[in-house]
């Protein structure tokens, strides 16, 4: 439910900082050094940084490919291993019988197991295909206003999170209080009355 | 500036307020209201879903949702009557000729299920960059009005007219019966 999707969820920011001089070149080296990186063969559980919107599994950002009119348009990806609980439960199971067969041993100690924990999950995850999940984003550069296509509260954290990192620039929430404070240039007297605002009983 | 977390909650009644008065001025066509910044007028049309909350007195919640293509919308307004505010919406917009559709959670006013006007189908790489114009262009708009309409709001939530317009919001919701 992207961009280009025909239904979409829409979370909007305010972007609460500048870019430098050379604001394209400065994104373009932010998307490269945060980009995704695969995980497929990796005892990882998650990652997660900036794909392309048009290809978002060959992150490439060559080119300004994510420069569209006056708007920086690119994707945040997240990828996921989750290994099943009863698989996990499984390959612990063989895996203690083949050390205590190996070992002549009847129990393995509470350091040791939690190690063989430790070793299955990780040769789990090693094999485990990573599932992308790819949000896009609209960086509306003139007037610093984002959107980004998602509503999560988890893909929405990691956003926040990634573009602090890559453009040192916070994103702030717009949402009732903050569209009225920050994007509606009030006067200092409403902003004063904005404040001091208890809710309305419309029917007593 | 309150912390933003501290700010989401403390004015979350901000959100609902809107939508609550966004239903009355739909119900009786406070036109003049409906304006881009240009003056070109917008027309909302309530969708097939409203939700209603209150929070009675041991500050648990009861809700009301209103759901379904012929659903009426009368008992929303009895759940108003005894002390609701909308807290979700669904919502048709209609500008120049071209339809949006999309649901509006009042507490953070995050659009869900957005759907705007049909646009060519992209059959060459070279009208991609046009494409995301086109879809950039018709997503925010959508924003765009739905902001205007919330700044209409917000100057009316601030002013001394206010206490007018919760009166007349009162009789509407008061009139439902007469008015089903």
């Amino acid at each position: 439910m992207g961009l280009m999707a025909s239904t979409a969820s829409l979370t909007r920011y305010r972007v609460n900082g500048k870019l430098g001089e050379n604001p394209i070149e400065q994104v373009e080296l932010a998307l490269k050094r945060y980009r995704i990186v695969e995980i497929d063969n990796e005892p990882l559980e998650a990652a997660t940084g900036w794909t392309n919107l048009n290809d978002p599994f060959h992150p490439d950002f060559d080119g300004s490919s994510f420069l569209v009119a006056s708007y920086f348009v690119f994707s945040l990806r997240i990828d996921k291993k989750s290994v099943p609980a009863n698989v996990f439960k499984k390959h612990v199971a063989l895996e203690e019988k083949k050390r205590l067969r190996e070992s002549g041993r009847e129990f393995l100690s509470k350091t040791e197991k939690k190690e063989l924990r430790d070793d299955v999950k990780q040769i789990l995850l090693s094999r485990m295909p990573p599932v992308p999940h790819v949000y896009d984003v609209v960086w509306d550069f003139e007037n610093n206003l984002l959107w980004f296509y998602s509503t999560q509260k988890a893909a929405n954290e990691e956003l926040e999170t990634l573009f602090l990192k890559s453009f040192n620039i916070n994103l702030v929430k717009l949402f009732p209080y903050t569209i009225a404070d920050l994007a509606m240039d009030l006067p200092d007297q409403d902003k004063d009355i904005l404040y001091k605002l208890k809710p309305t009983r419309f029917m007593e | 500036m309150l912390d933003i977390a501290v700010a989401y909650n403390q004015y979350k009644f901000l959100g609902h307020e809107f939508l609550t008065w966004l239903w009355y001025a739909i119900d009786t066509s406070q036109d003049d209201l409906f304006k881009d910044e240009t003056g070109v007028p917008y027309i909302f049309i309530i969708g097939n879903r409203i939700v209603c909350e209150n929070i009675v007195e041991d500050n648990t919640v009861e809700s009301v949702t209103i759901k379904g293509d012929n659903a009426g919308l009368e008992e929303g307004l009895t759940a108003l009557k005894k002390g609701s505010i909308v807290t979700e919406m669904s919502l048709s917009l209609m500008y120049l000729d071209q339809t949006w559709e999309f649901n509006l959670k009042g507490e953070n006013l995050h659009f869900t299920g957005l759907k705007h006007p049909a646009t060519e189908k992209v059959q060459k790489k070279e009208d991609m960059e046009g494409a995301l114009l086109e879809k950039i262009y018709l997503y925010g708009k959508a924003v765009e009005i739905v902001d205007s309409a919330f700044k209409s709001f917000i100057r009316l939530r601030l002013s001394n007219t206010w206490k007018s317009v919760t009166a007349d919001i009162r009789k509407w919701i008061e009139s439902a019966d007469q008015n089903p």
